[in-house]
């Protein structure tokens, strides 16, 4: 009895696993597989479903990973769009990448800081423990609760790029893992130093969060800056694919590039090519 | 444990089908646990085959990049943050069972447990949410940065006293009336009522409770996420921040690949290990010290 009920299962399990495959076949060709940075992947969320509306069929299906996996993804070809929130590194050259918008990174401090710039050398030594009290760089006597991301995430990868840091050098006392967490972190804790994405920082400190966005290089963390191409701790939003973008892709990628995606790009705290 | 498979009087085709559909069930019910143990062995064998055990505890420390796999300090983590909630909890939650059944008026007793059994239904995140922006700023001012062992294991002792409490409250009901009376009778007064007949013929209901909060301690994420400043560190005091495996899981899987992802499907397997092995010992040692009472 036991037998015959197995088989039963397994055959309706076979069936299942049957029709499933044919629905998969059927769809090729009109689905878009986008898989990569968790900083993209909300807005090539609804880019995707702006896209679809207006080409009927079309299935645009986007999952998070990283923008490494983005990356790997391509390239074995279980994707068919990378997302990555980074440029494409050296030995990526052979790899398509398509800009649709810019984010920049920020360091933020709790608004009763007294310090208003830092260079990137105190800034360095903050992180590394050079310096390990706000005196030491003009600020009141108090110990720095220094804020760093968790290892994998790209806003980490470019901040140690950009103050040529490793991440085993930084010594922090909070680790965190997204910006909103980030952004918490410094408006609960007067001396707390920390970096997050500038579009989530300055909506945040304009409704009221008490953060203050440190300027870099004496030039202001600000959207407008970071869009001028002028704010150096910055990043572009990039789609990658295998080989030149052709056909489906082709018309997606210039979709996602193109202004009529723009309010959807703003309402994520990004930065669209044109203003 | 009645079988009623040779009881020839019911053999009707519904019987024979419950009875199927049931084992059916039950079997799925174990088997998912197979499976869940299965994946996670499946899924950490790269890790285990390539870098191997030993170097989870002999590595200079947790660094993926640098592929450096060092746990110890994370399990540590985990272990001080889940003993020290248990240790707050256990007391506060029997004790304000007791109180509940022996010294406060019914109306207030009603009350308590109507509000403990809210506390139960909290979703973690919010406990997490309120320790980032209340707790954690508290704890700051004394002693920065605020994220700390000790804020983890002050919202860990609030999410689980209300397990150990509503446990212990069932398992006080029903101590049988006819104790409480004959004790009573005997001129017991009502301290020495809970502590010499109520606390013994409740011990394994109480410690069923305990266990049920240790679990749920040793699983929870978000809220550690978000109030234990995630360091890798062995703490040295509780003022110092920690990461749990639990935390280091959710923090870094989305952005792990390869030996990094396989390395974290280890650190699950272990907090598996350590939710048997601790499950184990406190079964060994309730078999061993406590007297079943008698129905």
């Amino acid at each position: 009895m036991a037998v015959s009920l197995l088989a039963t299962i397994g055959v309706i399990a076979l069936c299942t696993i049957c029709s499933l495959d044919a629905s998969l076949a059927q769809a090729e060709g009109h689905k878009l597989v986008i898989t990569g940075s968790s900083t993209m992947a909300p807005l090539v969320a609804e880019i995707g479903k702006r896209f679809e509306t207006g080409h009927p069929g079309v299935r645009i299906d986007v999952q998070t990973g990283g923008s490494s996996r983005g990356i790997a993804d391509v390239i074995n070809g279980v994707a068919d769009i990378g997302m990555a929130s980074r440029a494409l590194k050296s030995q990526e050259q052979h790899l398509h990448g398509s800009v649709i918008a810019q984010d920049g990174i920020t360091i933020i401090l709790h608004r009763s800081n007294p310090i208003r710039e830092l260079t990137d050398d105190q800034i360095r030594a903050i992180y590394t423990g050079g310096v390990t009290h706000w005196n030491q760089v003009g600020g009141p006597d108090a110990p720095i609760t220094v804020v760093n991301k968790a290892e994998g995430r790209s806003t980490l990868e470019l901040f140690l790029d950009y103050f040529q840091v490793s991440n085993r050098d930084i010594h922090p006392h909070v680790v965190i893992g997204d910006n909103e967490q980030g952004i918490k972190t410094v408006a609960g804790n007067p001396h707390a130093i920390g970096y997050v994405s500038i579009g989530t920082a300055q909506y945040d400190a304009t409704h009221g969060i008490p953060i203050r966005l440190l300027p870099l290089q004496h030039i202001p963390a600000t959207i407008e800056t970071v869009r001028e191409g002028t704010f150096p701790l910055s990043r572009p939003l990039t789609l990658v694919t295998k080989s030149p973008p052709a056909g489906l892709i082709k018309t997606f990628i210039d979709f996602a590039r193109s202004s009529q995606v723009n309010d959807l790009i703003l309402k994520q705290y990004f930065l669209p090519l044109q203003g | 444990m009645i079988s009623s498979l040779n009881n020839i009087s019911s053999r009707s085709k519904g019987d024979f089908l419950l009875s199927w559909s049931v084992r059916l069930l039950a079997l799925m019910a174990g088997g998912l646990l197979l499976l869940v143990v299965s994946f996670l062995i499946h899924e950490s064998w790269p890790a285990l085959r390539d870098i191997g055990l030993a170097r989870f505890f002999h590595d200079p420390d947790w660094s993926p990049i640098d592929e450096s796999y060092r746990l110890t300090a994370m399990i540590w983590g985990t272990l001080l943050a889940t003993a020290g909630a248990i240790l707050l909890s256990a007391p506060l939650g029997i004790l304000s069972a007791i109180f509940c059944h022996f010294y406060a008026p019914p109306l207030l007793s009603r009350g308590y447990r109507r509000m403990v059994e809210l506390l139960a239904g909290i979703p973690s995140v919010v406990f997490g949410f309120w320790g980032l922006v209340v707790l954690v700023p508290i704890i700051g001012r004394w002693h920065p940065p605020g994220t700390s062992l000790l804020a983890g294991i002050l919202i860990l002792t609030l999410m689980i006293i209300p397990t150990i409490m509503l446990v212990a409250h069932a398992s006080i009901a029903h101590v049988p009336i006819a104790y409480i009376h004959s004790a009573s009778a005997l001129g017991f007064s009502r301290g020495s009522l809970i502590w010499h007949v109520v606390i013994p013929t409740t011990k394994v209901g109480l410690f069923t409770g305990i266990l049920l909060g240790l679990a749920r301690a040793l699983g929870e994420t978000m809220a550690v996420l978000m109030v234990c400043g995630n360091v890798v560190q062995t703490p040295s005091h509780l003022f110092d921040p920690i990461r749990t495996l639990t935390a280091n899981i959710a923090l870094e899987m989305s952005y792990a690949l390869a030996d990094h992802r396989a390395a974290l499907f280890v650190s699950g397997l272990l907090l598996m290990g350590l939710v048997v092995l601790i499950v184990s010992l406190a079964e060994g040692l309730r078999h061993r010290n406590f007297h079943v009472p008698a129905k």
